[in-house]
């Protein structure tokens, strides 16, 4: 008893160390493994992660004690799947808890392979990635092949098509290609979630190496991805590589060369790819918060509870981004602002002081109604922002209006000249006589 | 000289009595005025009915709440998301301003009663008032006795009563009154001649304005009377006074009234007033040019003016039609255009249409709500052509154009109400005069102590002939002061003429004790009809329903049941959309934004509430999204039975969309020209958002999915929805919300279908190979 106290003591600095709000990063990693040798096979991944400070755990996929919750409380931030074969997981997980999980604002690594189970394909759809439907296939390339002692059959292909974003891999150049050897997988070009973090050259294609091609394979050139990344609209991160062995020490450490290419590279980028892109999964970059969004008439300080039409506002929110360990000013020239009933009557682009706030002013629009002023700012590897705030804009009160208008002096000549004119008839009329 | 003086003194004696007799006569009515109405709160509880008083009294409260001016530049955001809606200047604050009043009254006096205890029992107060205003109206007309039984009848007409049982604060309920009170000023301006009573009647008129958009009926009627003396030689100068300064001064401040403001002078409802206006000063001119010019000059004269005054009408005439003619809608508003075209609004106003009480009426509605008044009626008029006067021709004229209007809508039924009442009145009234009179003749022996004799109304009858030709005199005598002696004997003959032809009119006793018991008879069989009425059909709060069944009374508290839901489980900031007839309700009830509500202003709003409604379940997902809506709310009567439910009104929301939106197209919606949810139901209602917020999960109920209303099993029986969530259903059904689903926190992979099938296969061949060890 007294030790499962003390193990619940022990547990809760870790409880307040883990994923909130006020500090994004992940703490508390789960990783499935098909097979305990991973684990010192992928150890260079791994040990990056532990020297940045995650807690990972490490269970077999099948293990039955493993659970993702308890008692309703999520018991990791984030979760690693390197287990491309397994059909069924142990304990409570299944594919819909891992969903679920996702679902709940945590992040995802999933590592396929050729071969890889159902169980692993169904994850991936459900995120927006489709594997190649055939399960034995793997990325073929015939000239952007990674150069190696032997011939083969072309399928260690050396990519360094990365997507083009700092923030999601940081903002040192990988200057050697990343060795890719797995299953291809597609994506919806209209999903606007997943992103190809690493895709293929225009001439690879997805068939299985060992037999014949006997129709045009179903996926070819540079629709194919070999690395993608989703982030969902509660911004949770998901990261689906099609190759389990891209994470391994070998391919940390192996020289690359590509075909055609005389540079030959003494360490593949996958290291630094890896790196880069878990920091980005796990929330140690790109994260965004706006806070304080506030706004008041000029020369006031307090926020109304409604605005008239016409009146001066100013506006202010501000963001902040998450270097990993606190937070930092976030920095940019197009964030924007919208004055909105139905559709935007203002839009305007804000300016910022440099230190996270950012500001503007402006009249209210000359409609009266239930506005809201909406920051939306969507960029690319950022965490979405979306915040709106309701304020009613009315018309003028009945004393409000201008009294006297200089154009209408002729009719108020006229109603008065009208008046004298009658009361002096009237004098005369009754006392003429 | 010494036995008229004598005489007087008896009638004197007898018109005191009469006078505190008729008081407490008129106390009592107004009694019954107050308590016949309280039905509803003995029979149900002290609750707002219905739909529109529930915006009067959340406005009410708002008054009390934040005093006059806020409320005149109240702009509120909680309906009409996200429009809103300047309230100060879209309604009549003549039903608010009143109950505030009140309230503001009764709480500096020190009784604390709550706003709605004030505003439930203001329409009874007022249909006491009203039933006093119609006792002055009719003794205008045609004395006390009339006055009094026009009173009780209308103090208990059922038409009325509708629209003014205690909790139903509606416009109507004062509007009444100051309808009959205008029109008693009018016609007592028009008996006496004075400025005093034209300016009480401007007053009259403008709280008029202030309650109810019927004032437009004040505003044409006065015009056609005062065009009809005209036009039969009844012109004088009490015609005048009676009609230009209502006209200057009510035009005027109409106009004060924010709802109205400048339509006083711009729309063509208040045109007929002006032309009539200008008409009275050509035709007082005549006059006056006639009684100052010699006869041969006069001609002249008249061959001058109307030269000149034919032209320049006739350009006047041009101007007013090219200036109403560029207007689309003519310059009329739907509403007055759906008066004069009874088929204007079915054809081209969808939302006007809609509303079941600007249907024309049926005609048992007529015996409903009038009952044996449609009978007396016709006796009435009779009565009003001998002698027809000033004010007989009005109640004429007011008759005649308000069973036209009664015709074309059911609501103004209610305009109809008291016309009826004191035309019935009359009849009624005249014919105990003439019957009790007969019986008197024959029998000399109780001539002498008639006055305590048979009924109040024989009583009364003969005091108040005298009294009204009397009050006549003064009037004549007061006008006659200034010029002419000369009327004042032609008043006297009539007079005794008349005493000799009274006698002549005798019928013969038994005929006239039998119609006197027959006319009782009548009356009673009213008075059986109205309490009845009150009591059973026209109590109903709507609110709260029930129904009687073999096993007792059920009560369906299903509306508050859900608004109580709504103002506990979500946010306050959280809108709801529904068909617009319980947006009043919500906001008052649920204290929720709603989109659309029962002022029906921006019909685009409406059309889109409609097309959301009548499409798939996306389509309608991303308009409600666009609109901000949290929560959709849908009656359903299909399983009590519940027949005013939103199936029922779906075509007007079919109808209503399809008028903005064309892609919404009403013959998808129609099997054989009619709207069908049973298994020959189209397919685009089976998908539509209402056919299945309305039907979900309703198969559970019963197993068969059987639809009380429409005696039916419905369509589709088994469905899911993707986009919406239930939240809330009532007890019985009667109300269900429904959630918008958050859009998805993650899109699927496009392939899913086909690779579920290989999937699957693989799957399940997989499935067989593991199994099969076991």
């Amino acid at each position: 008893m007294s030790k499962l106290i003390f193990v619940f003591l022990a547990f809760i600095p870790l409880l307040c160390t883990s994923f909130s709000p006020e500090r994004p990063s992940d703490r508390r990693v789960l990783v499935l493994l098909d097979d305990f040798a991973v684990k010192s096979s992928h150890s260079l991944f791994f040990n990056s992660l532990k020297s940045r400070g995650f807690d990972l755990h490490f269970h077999l996929a099948d293990d039955p004690k493993i659970a993702l919750q308890r008692y309703g409380q999520y018991l990791y931030d984030a979760l690693i799947l390197f287990s491309p074969t397994i059909e069924r997981f142990g304990g409570s997980v299944d594919a819909a808890a891992i969903l679920d999980f996702v679902d709940s604002g945590h992040d995802l690594i999933v590592a396929a392979d050729s071969n890889a189970s159902d169980l692993i394909r169904e994850i991936a759809v459900e995120c927006g990635v489709d594997f190649d439907e055939d399960p034995a296939s793997m990325v073929v390339d015939h000239s952007g092949y990674a150069v190696s002692a032997t011939e083969g059959d072309h399928t260690l292909i050396a990519s360094d098509d990365f997507i083009k974003s700092d923030v999601i891999l940081g903002s040192k150049k990988i200057e050697a290609p990343v060795l890719f050897q797995g299953i291809g997988h597609s994506l919806n070009p209209t999903n606007s979630l997943v992103l190809k973090a690493l895709s293929a050259s225009p001439s690879a294609f997805s068939a299985n190496p060992k037999s014949k091609l006997t129709s045009p394979p179903s996926l070819t050139g540079s629709s194919i991805s070999f690395v993608s990344v989703i982030q969902a609209r509660n911004n949770a991160r998901i990261l689906i590589s099609g190759s389990l062995s891209m994470f391994s020490n070998r391919f940390f450490r192996s020289g690359v060369q590509k075909a055609g290419s005389p540079t030959k590279h003494e360490k593949s980028g996958n290291e630094q790819f890896f790196t880069e892109l878990s920091k980005w999964v796990f929330h140690e970059r790109g994260h965004l918060k706006a806070v304080h969004m506030q706004h008041h008439k000029v020369g006031e300080a307090n926020e109304p509870a409604i605005y008239r039409i016409n009146d001066d506002l100013e506006f202010s929110v501000e963001i902040f981004e998450w270097s990993g360990t606190s937070w930092e000013p976030y920095v940019a020239d197009d964030v924007q602002v919208q004055f909105y009933m139905m559709s935007p009557y203002v839009l305007k682009t804000l300016s910022t002081n440099g230190k996270g706030r950012y500001f503007t002013s402006f009249k209210v629009p000359d409609v009266y109604g239930v506005f809201q002023f909406k920051v939306e700012y969507e960029k690319l590897g950022y965490t979405s922002l979306s915040l709106s705030k309701q304020i009613p804009v009315r018309p003028f009160r009945h004393n409000e209006y201008e009294r006297f208008i200089p154009a209408a002096y002729p009719y108020y000549g006229a109603a008065f000249s009208m008046m004298a004119g009658f009361f002096i008839f009237t004098a005369v009329h009754l006392y003429s006589k | 000289m010494a036995a008229s003086d004598a005489q007087n003194g008896v009638f004197s004696v007898r018109h005191a009595f009469g006078n505190v007799l008729a008081f407490f006569i008129l106390l009592l009515i107004g009694v019954l005025a107050f308590s016949i109405r309280l039905f509803s709160v003995i029979k149900y509880e002290s609750v707002i009915h219905e739909f529109d008083p529930y915006f009067n009294y959340r406005v009410t409260q708002f008054l009390t709440k934040n005093g006059i001016y806020d409320f005149w530049n109240w702009f509120d955001d909680r309906t009409w998301y996200p429009l809103g809606r300047v309230i100060g200047g879209t309604v009549y604050p003549g039903l608010t301003l009143t109950a505030g009043t009140l309230w503001w009254i009764l709480n500096s006096l020190n009784i604390p009663l709550s706003v709605e205890t004030v505003c439930v029992f203001t329409a009874p107060i007022f249909s006491a008032f009203a039933s006093w205003a119609t006792y002055l109206l009719t003794k205008e007309v045609k004395g006390a006795g009339a006055g009094l039984t026009a009173a009780i009848l209308l103090a208990m007409v059922p038409s009325y009563i509708s629209r003014s049982v205690a909790g139903s604060y509606d416009n109507e309920a004062v509007a009444i009154f100051a309808l009959i009170f205008t029109f008693y000023l009018y016609i007592k301006t028009l008996n006496t001649g004075s400025l005093f009573y034209a300016t009480l009647n401007s007053i009259a008129y403008f709280y008029m304005v202030c309650s109810w958009g019927g004032y437009t009926f004040i505003i044409n009627l006065i015009p056609m009377h005062v065009l009809l003396c005209i036009v039969t030689g009844r012109y004088s100068s009490r015609l005048y006074i009676a009609y230009a300064p209502l006209v200057v001064l009510g035009t005027l401040l109409a106009s004060l009234v924010p709802v109205v403001g400048f339509n006083a002078v711009m729309t063509s409802e208040h045109f007929a007033s002006f032309l009539v206006f200008i008409i009275i000063h050509v035709v007082a001119l005549v006059y006056y040019i006639k009684g100052s010019l010699s006869p041969k000059m006069f001609k002249v004269a008249v061959a001058l003016v109307v030269s000149v005054g034919v032209a320049v009408c006739f350009a006047m005439v041009a101007v007013l039609i090219a200036l109403v003619a560029s207007s689309p809608t003519k310059g009329w508003s739907g509403r007055s255009l759906s008066l004069l075209d009874p088929t204007y609004a079915s054809k081209y106003i969808p939302i006007i249409a809609s509303v079941s009480e600007h249907q024309p009426p049926t005609w048992p509605s007529y015996f409903m709500d009038i009952n044996v008044l449609a009978f007396l009626v016709p006796a009435g008029i009779i009565a009003c052509f001998s002698p027809l006067s000033d004010a007989s021709s009005f109640v004429v004229l007011y008759i005649v154009t308000s069973v036209y209007f009664s015709g074309v809508m059911v609501r103004l039924m209610l305009v109809l109400a008291p016309a009826a009442c004191i035309l019935s009145g009359i009849a009624l009234s005249q014919a105990f005069d003439v019957f009790t009179r007969s019986i008197k003749f024959q029998l000399p022996s109780l001539s002498d102590n008639s006055q305590a004799g048979e009924g109040s109304s024989e009583n009364v009858v003969p005091n108040d002939s005298v009294k009204a030709d009397k009050t006549e005199d003064t009037s004549k005598e007061r006008t006659s002061k200034k010029s002419k002696k000369k009327e004042k004997e032609p008043v006297e003959k009539p007079l005794s003429k008349s005493q000799i032809k009274k006698r002549l009119l005798v019928l013969p006793l038994e005929t006239s004790v039998i119609a006197i018991i027959l006319l009782v008879l009548l009356g009673a069989f009213y008075v059986v009809h109205s309490v009845w009425a009150a009591a059973e059909a026209y109590s109903a709060p709507s609110i709260v329903l029930t129904s009687h069944s073999h096993d007792g009374l059920h009560v369906f508290d299903d509306f508050r049941e859900a608004y109580a839901w709504l103002s506990h489980n979500t946010e306050v900031d959280d809108k709801v959309a529904s068909w617009w007839d319980y947006g009043y309700q919500t906001t008052a009830m649920a204290n929720r934004t709603v989109i659309v509500d029962n002022n029906t202003w921006n019909n685009t709003h409406i059309a889109t509430v409609g097309t959301a409604m009548s499409s798939p379940e996306k389509a309608a997902w991303e308009i409600f999204q666009s609109l901000d809506v949290k929560y959709v709310l849908v009656v359903f009567g299909g399983l009590v039975g519940y027949p005013s439910d939103d199936i029922n009104k779906f075509l007007w929301m079919v109808r209503i969309g399809g008028g903005v939106f064309p892609h919404i197209k009403e013959p998808d919606y129609l099997r054989d020209g009619q709207y069908r949810i049973d298994s020959m139901a189209t397919p685009t209602m089976l998908n539509c958002l209402m056919y299945k917020l309305s039907y979900y999960r309703f198969v559970e109920t019963d197993g068969k999915a059987f639809d009380r209303v429409r005696r039916t099993e419905i369509g589709k029986k088994h469905f899911k929805l993707t986009h919406f969530e239930e939240v809330f259903t009532t007890h019985h059904w009667m109300v269900r919300i429904y959630k918008l689903k958050s859009p998805k926190n993650r899109i699927r992979g496009k392939t899913k279908k086909s690779k579920s099938k290989t999937s699957s296969k693989t799957a399940s061949k997989r499935n067989e190979l593991k199994r099969n060890p076991f």
